[in-house]
């Protein structure tokens, strides 16, 4: 389904998303038109899902960024709906992950400043149901971040 | 750190949903001319509020079937160790993001693999043999969403 030009075209648009077409086709070596085709080729089958801005949260002033591991209270049947639906109405609430692991759940929060973050996690996550123990990893650096998959 | 309106909060909420808007369909949503639009996404983007652009991909119909976050601990710590395995960590294609953080690890990785074998593959012969990687845990992401932030 996929062939070498299109993996290629991938890199590039993964790589600078803001690329136009005319910029795009000349660095994959194709026609504006065909790869203007194969764009919408990918677009259609589900391929590329879209673009989006990335905010960076510190120049709006959040600066701290903790990463909160949970495991829930599995004896509970709803433990993981009832827990999910809690943690997305905090707005503070960046990413939620769920894994099979160790670890259940995952949530990445944001706050202005330590007493900040202290106020969400008396108020707001402590008070999550279904939690049977919370570990945390303060985020000090972010070292590698586009989440680019290796085409 | 910047402050932003009614308008840019709406205006970031509906890029980081889908960057490929333009100022035109923008400004016509939210009662503003193109040019107007314009200067306010600008503004935002010299701010450094809006980082940059993300291509969303379907990481499954391009053959990336597993995602595990990783939680690394250093076996020594010194300036060097540190060094040397930031570098080498980010160099491996199949590790998307990298992150020094405070707590039980001290860095958290996510790798994108196609099955379980080919994690393990990357596991094996590009991690555990990073300079001064000790005990890892992995976990197996089953679901993950992204939420809008206090915007």
């Amino acid at each position: 389904m996929l062939d070498d030009l299109d993996r290629r075209l991938l890199r590039h648009l993964q790589a600078d998303p803001s690329l136009s077409t005319a910029d795009l086709a000349d660095r994959c070596g194709l026609s504006a038109a065909s790869c203007w085709r194969r764009i919408e080729k990918l677009e259609s089958a589900g391929v590329i899902l879209g673009q989006q801005a990335v905010i960076d949260w510190a120049a709006l002033g959040y600066s701290v960024e903790v990463s909160l591991r949970f495991t829930l209270d599995k004896t509970q049947p709803r433990a993981f709906d009832e827990f999910l639906a809690a943690a997305r109405a905090v707005p503070e609430v960046l990413e939620i992950q769920t894994f099979l692991g160790r670890v259940d759940v995952r949530l990445s929060v944001i706050a202005r400043d330590m007493g900040h973050y202290q106020q969400i996690y008396r108020d707001r996550i402590l008070t999550l149901p279904h939690i049977a123990d919370i570990e945390a990893l303060m985020q000090i650096a972010h070292l590698k971040r586009d989440e680019a998959l290796p085409l | 750190m910047m402050d932003l309106d009614e308008i840019d909060r709406q205006v970031l909420r509906a890029l980081a949903q889908d960057a490929s808007q333009s100022a035109g369909a923008l400004g016509r949503r939210f009662g503003l001319s193109q040019p107007a639009m314009w200067r306010r996404i600008r503004r935002l983007q010299d701010a450094g509020v809006i980082r940059g652009r993300r291509l969303r991909l379907d990481a499954e119909k391009l053959g990336f079937g597993v995602t595990v976050f990783l939680g690394v601990k250093l076996a020594r710590k010194g300036q060097l160790q540190l060094d040397d395995f930031e570098r080498a960590v980010s160099a491996i294609p199949e590790v998307q993001t990298v992150e020094h953080v405070l707590g039980l690890y001290d860095y958290r990785l996510r790798v994108v693999a196609r099955d379980l074998a080919d994690f393990e593959r990357v596991l094996r012969r590009r991690i555990m043999t990073l300079p001064g990687a000790g005990e890892v845990e992995a976990n197996v992401l089953l679901s993950e969403e992204r939420r809008p932030g206090p915007i």
